[in-house]
Order: C-alpha cells, then sequence, then structure tokens
C-alpha cells in the first residue's frame, strides 16, 4: 500500500528556479486549460438570469464590482424547482448504496484471505472476472425482476442494485489488502483461542480502516455521479428524481432552463468535490493500490 | 468516474489460510449447511427491505427510511453474520469448521450470483430474441448489429473513442504528471489539485460544463455565449454549431472524457514516477542524458506496467461510457455510441432483444481483458 515517495526535487530537475520557468509555464497553461471550463460554469451560476442568456461569462470583468451582476436567484429557482427533492434522494439513495456492500465484502474478504474452503479460488476468479463486466449486461434481467415483483422505482430496489455491482471491487479491493496484512498476527490470535469472528472483528477490520474508506470514497462517488442504474431502476418520474437524472432533464429542456443549468450543475457536484478534497488522501492510496509497483 | 482497476501487479499477499483443526468434511449435509448459511443473510435482508412497504413510500420521511435502511444494512447485518457464527459454533466442530467459511463468503457471493452472474447470463439469452422477449429471432438482432448503417456508425465511433480518449488521456496526463514533479511541492501538489478535481464531476454534470463551452448562436441571434465559438468569432470565423458539425462533433464529446479521465492518469502515473529511485536517474543525468533522454529512456521504460493499467484501465471506463453523448446529443448526428445506443433501444425503444444484444457487444469486447486479468491473477497466486 505503501509507495516510496521521493523527497521534492531539489537541485536534479535542472539547477537554478529560473530555468524551471519553462515548466511552469507549460504546467500553467495545462491547469488553466483543465480549470476554465468550471471557472466559467460557476461564474455563469452567480450572474443574472438575463445576461447568462445573452452574454458569455467572460465579459464579467468589465463589471465584476457592479452589485447588479451577482446574484443568487438561479441557485434559489433551482432548489425550488426539483433540486432540493432530488439532493435529498441522492442522499437516500448513496448512504445505504455505500454502506451496505461493505459490510459484506469485508466479511466475503476475510474469508477469502485467511480460511480455506472448498471453491475459493475459482469463486475468487470469478470476482476477478466480474470486476470488468458491464453494467449494461445486468440492466435488462434485473429490470425484469423488479417490474415483476412491482419493486422498480423503490429504494430498496437501487440500494441492493448499487450493492451487488459495486462488490467486486470491494472484495477484490478488501482481500487483497487484508491478505496482506502479516500472518504471525492471525496465527498468534488463533493460538490466543481467538475464533474467526473474534479475529475478524477485533484485529482485521481496525487495521483495514484505510482500504475501507479508500473503497467508501470510491462507492460514494460512483453512486451519487451515477446517472444509469438511477435512470433505469428509479425512473424519470419527478418525485423520484435522483441530481444526476433532475440535471440530465434540466439539459434536456434547451434554451429555457439555459440561465438555471450552472447553478443545477454546482448544486450536483458540491458533495462530491468536498468529499474528494478531504479525502483525497484516502482516495489517491485506493486508485495506487495494486495499479504501482511498489 | 468509477473506475475497475485492472491488475498487473498488485502486491503479493502473504501465504495464509488458517486452517481449523479437523479437516473439513464433504459430506452433502454439510454442503445443504453451507448453501442455506449463505442465503440467510441476503435471504433476510432483502426480505426485510421488500418486506416493509415503508421503505417504498415516496411520501414519508427520507430521512426515516434512510436511517432504517442503514441501521438494517449494517448494524441489522452485522448481527445476522454474528448470529450464524454463533449458530454453526453449535455444530461438531468437524462441521463448523466446514461452514463457517460459508457463512463469511456466501452472502456476498449470493448478491453477487443474482445482481451480476445470473443476468449476464440471461441478458445472452435476450439477445437471441425480439424486441418484447416473446420469441426467439437467434441471429436477427446481431446481423441487424452488423449491416444497419444506425449501429455501424455507433460501432465506428465507440471504436473512434477507444483509440483517442486513452491516448489522449495518457498523454497529457504523463506531460503534466513529468513536469509537475520537477516544481516545488507546494505548487505542484496545488496545479495537480486542479488537473485532479474533475474526477468528482459527474458525467452529466461535466457534459453540463461543457455546454458552455460548445454553445451556439446562429449569427443575429445575439452574443456568442459559448468559449469555442466566441473565440471562433473573434479570429474572423463564422459562428458554427459545433455539436451537429460531422466528425468533429465526435471528437468535441471525446474532449469531455478527456477533460474527466486525464486527472486519474495523472495521479497513478505520477506515484509511478516519483517511485524511480532517484539514484538511477542522477546516474544516467552525470553520464549526460539531457531531461528528455532520462524521461525517454529511463522514466517510461520503468513505468511500462502502471502506463498499460492506466490505458486499459480508461479504455474500459470509455467503452461503456455512455452519459455524456446521452445528455449532449441523445446520439444524434452521428454521435452514437454502442454503450448509449445500448440504452436508447431498451429502455426508450423498449426493444429487450437488440438491448441485450448491444450489451453483449460491450461484454465480448472486454474479454480479453478479462482473461489477461484472471491469468495475471493466477500467476501471482502460483508465485506466492
Amino acid at each position: 500500500m505503501t509507495t516510496a515517495t521521493r523527497s521534492a526535487p531539489t537541485a536534479a530537475a535542472g539547477g537554478r528556479p529560473s530555468s524551471r520557468f519553462p515548466i511552469y509555464l507549460s504546467v500553467a497553461v495545462i491547469a488553466a486549460i483543465w480549470t476554465i471550463p468550471s471557472l466559467g460554469l460557476l461564474i455563469n451560476s452567480f450572474r443574472a438570469p438575463a445576461s447568462i442568456r445573452s452574454s458569455g461569462w467572460w465579459t464579467i470583468f468589465g463589471e465584476i464590482f457592479d452589485s447588479a451582476t451577482w446574484t443568487l436567484q438561479n441557485y434559489s429557482s433551482v432548489l425550488e424547482g426539483g433540486f432540493a427533492n432530488a439532493f435529498a434522494n441522492s442522499l437516500a439513495v448513496t448512504i445505504p448504496a455505500v454502506v451496505i456492500p461493505i459490510t459484506v465484502a469485508a466479511f466475503a474478504a476475510y474469508a477469502f484471505a485467511w480460511m480455506e474452503f472448498p471453491g475459493r479460488n475459482i469463486t475468487f476468479i470469478v470476482v476477478v472476472g466480474l470486476l470488468v463486466v458491464p453494467l449494461q449486461m445486468a440492466l435488462i434481467p434485473i429490470l425484469r425482476i423488479y417490474t415483476s415483483f412491482d419493486l422498480n422505482g423503490t429504494y430498496p430496489a437501487v440500494w441492493l442494485a448499487h450493492a451487488g455491482f459495486g462488490l467486486p471491487l470491494a472484495v477484490y479491493l478488501l482481500r487483497n489488502y487484508m491478505g496482506s496484512l502479516p500472518s504471525s498476527l492471525i496465527e498468534s490470535a488463533n493460538i490466543d483461542g481467538a475464533t474467526h469472528f473474534e479475529i475478524f472483528t477485533k484485529l482485521i477490520l481496525p487495521l483495514s480502516v484505510p482500504v475501507l474508506a479508500s473503497f467508501a470514497i470510491f462507492q460514494f462517488l460512483w453512486v451519487w455521479n451515477d446517472f444509469l442504474v438511477a435512470l433505469v431502476f428509479l425512473g424519470v418520474d419527478p418525485t423520484n428524481r435522483v441530481l444526476t437524472v433532475e440535471l440530465a432533464d434540466l439539459a434536456g429542456r434547451g434554451e429555457g432552463a439555459l440561465n438555471l443549468l450552472p447553478a443545477a450543475a454546482f448544486i450536483t457536484m458540491i458533495l462530491p468535490l468536498v468529499v474528494f478534497f478531504a479525502l483525497q488522501r484516502y482516495f489517491v492510496r485506493g486508485l495506487t493500490a495494486g495499479s504501482v509497483k511498489g | 468516474m468509477a473506475t475497475p482497476p485492472v491488475l498487473i501487479e498488485p502486491k503479493k499477499p502473504e501465504e495464509h489460510a488458517i486452517a481449523e483443526e479437523g479437516s473439513s468434511s464433504n459430506a452433502p449435509q454439510v454442503w445443504l449447511l453451507r448453501i442455506a448459511s449463505a442465503l440467510v443473510v441476503p435471504g433476510i435482508l432483502v426480505g426485510f427491505f421488500f418486506a416493509f412497504e415503508f421503505l417504498q413510500r415516496r411520501d414519508i420521511n427520507k430521512l426515516i427510511q434512510v436511517t432504517v435502511a442503514v441501521i438494517v444494512g449494517v448494524v441489522g447485518v452485522w448481527v445476522l453474520y454474528w448470529a450464524m457464527d454463533r449458530i454453526v459454533n453449535a455444530f461438531p466442530h468437524r462441521i463448523s469448521a466446514g461452514v463457517r467459511p460459508f457463512v463469511f463468503a456466501g452472502p456476498a457471493m449470493v448478491l453477487l450470483a443474482f445482481y451480476l452472474v445470473y443476468p449476464a447470463v440471461n441478458t445472452f439469452i435476450v439477445s437471441f430474441q425480439n424486441a418484447a422477449g416473446t420469441e426467439f429471432v437467434w441471429f436477427a438482432n446481431y446481423q441487424r448489429i452488423f449491416t444497419e448503417s444506425t449501429y455501424l456508425i455507433s460501432m465506428r465511433n465507440s471504436v473512434a473513442w477507444v483509440i483517442i480518449v486513452p491516448a489522449a488521456a495518457l498523454v497529457v496526463g504523463l506531460a503534466f504528471a513529468t513536469l509537475a514533479d520537477k516544481l516545488p511541492r507546494k505548487s505542484e501538489s496545488f496545479s495537480k489539485s486542479l488537473i485532479f478535481l474533475p474526477m468528482a464531476i459527474s458525467f452529466v454534470g461535466a457534459s453540463v460544463v461543457w455546454t458552455f463551452i460548445y454553445s451556439f448562436r446562429p449569427e443575429g441571434f445575439g452574443e456568442q455565449i459559448g468559449v469555442l465559438n466566441a473565440i471562433w468569432v473573434a479570429v474572423g470565423g463564422d459562428s458554427i454549431n459545433w455539436l451537429q458539425l460531422p466528425l468533429w462533433n465526435n471528437l468535441l464529446l471525446m474532449v469531455i472524457l478527456i477533460w474527466l479521465q486525464t486527472g486519474f492518469s495523472m495521479v497513478i502515473l505520477s506515484s509511478a514516477i516519483k517511485s524511480v529511485p532517484e539514484e538511477i536517474l542522477e546516474a544516467s543525468r552525470i553520464d549526460g542524458a539531457n531531461e528528455w533522454e532520462v524521461f525517454r529512456k529511463i522514466i517510461v521504460p520503468s513505468i511500462m506496467s502502471t502506463i498499460v493499467v492506466v490505458w486499459t484501465t480508461i479504455l474500459i471506463t470509455t467503452w461503456k461510457v455512455f452519459d455524456i453523448v446521452f445528455v449532449m446529443t441523445g446520439g444524434g448526428f452521428d454521435t452514437s455510441v454502442v454503450a448509449e445506443r445500448m440504452v436508447t433501444e431498451f429502455f426508450t425503444f423498449g426493444n429487450d432483444g437488440m438491448g441485450a444484444a448491444l450489451a453483449v457487444l460491450l461484454f465480448v469486447a472486454v474479454v480479453p481483458i478479462l482473461i489477461l486479468n484472471i491469468s495475471q491473477f493466477r500467476q501471482q497466486e502460483a508465485t506466492r
């Protein structure tokens, strides 16, 4: 899990700070290109509706201190127009869809890492295979089952679908992490008479907090930002819509809703951005685990 | 984002498995117990979720629903595992040792079987059926995919997406990681955050962001509010409806995904670059290599396996992208891709057979990567 990190480059990268100028310049140019689209959207979201329609966001620089330029009107219209409800729906879908697979996967990962049972290798190979199976393969049959039991459009239907779709990655990540813990630790606990259940809850689980956090962030971003699963299993009914479905609907209304789009988009982004930057370390660790030669 | 890791060289777990004493029995009764214990937790969970109407009603407080779901989904599930473990303890040791792993691993396997394995098999069967799934049309859906221009265009576009997007995200990510590595620590981490930021944004959100880049106003309908047209007009061009511009519109949609995925490639590659030992780089510099040679002859070869991982991961993500096309053009103006077509056929047109056939096509294309992953995994296990 730990990648050898070099200390900050000193003289290695080419000597005097002045010779770094071309590097600064190219980094700044790429970073600017990457930031301008979001920045423009952010500026637009605070502009008066009529100005959003009639001029580009870059025209504000002449009137930046004019109080008529800025307004929160778009945010309040958007929230009243369904996004407050959609935000609550997104939370209602996301929280259980993140915590349920973690519990189920943690128990399974422990068994795959530290227990012997017939079929252990072959089932884990199936899990590895399922990592890359496109979600689209599951949509039609699951939708048919849900429809025949009249479960489509309910929260539990979406929670369990997200839990199922997130399991391969969860089991895979957790098993690799738990398996890399020193076996002497588990063996000595075993000799002391601890049962598997005790070893799992008192020893392995506390040690696995970093990887549990990594997966939780993955799954949170994935479920919160998901459009496909919510569209198919929750539907487009206005009371059911999560943020992505609501935003896609707004984007489909064309010119009429143009002034609402920037504020709406930021409402969908705010929580993932906060989570992302607050927990960036865990996220990066999760990403690099297994993909970088340690 | 959703990036399933492609495994090339994960850490090797140590040799383990604490076998409970007394080898387990494989008698049929034991297998019955194993299967039963695997089914209990998901059975009760699903039963609870679906039996209680209040979890499904929309007119009551969401907060209560979520709280109940979290309590049941975590505390309840936990208690169920614990109870199952106690029940298994009641059996003679020889049996309990054989059943216990299934108490731990079984529920996950049951959920995976229900939500992924069974549907995947079923989708194959549905792909040979007609739109309503009432009769078998055998290869008719596949025949249409490979002959009708609608589907051929989707496939052409998808192939273009998977060639261009991973390559571009990789090149920009690698360039940025290499350059930022040479900056002082604070500037490095700040500039990396800016590239990284789009990773937290949904594909739908990103599409909205880029709507204000590609926006188009015909002449006489006011100022351009899209960045691209504003620049285009400023340099003397006539405003262009970019998203309807043949072939270019595909490229412009790909830019959105490149924008999103470059952060991923940059982060992984940056951490790989940092793990290249400084002494090797120093040594080659002393030998007179310039920075470009150090990059090309030392850094790139030593991070090659990471490059392959990043490339494959972005390739899979790109292949499955549907949101961007769905939101930006709805697949119109010849911008359709296979994953988007699949949803349109099955969800919008109600053509289950064709949707399933396109899903199978999506799956078949990743089979080589699936096999590669499995063989990599087996090699690691064998060398453990």
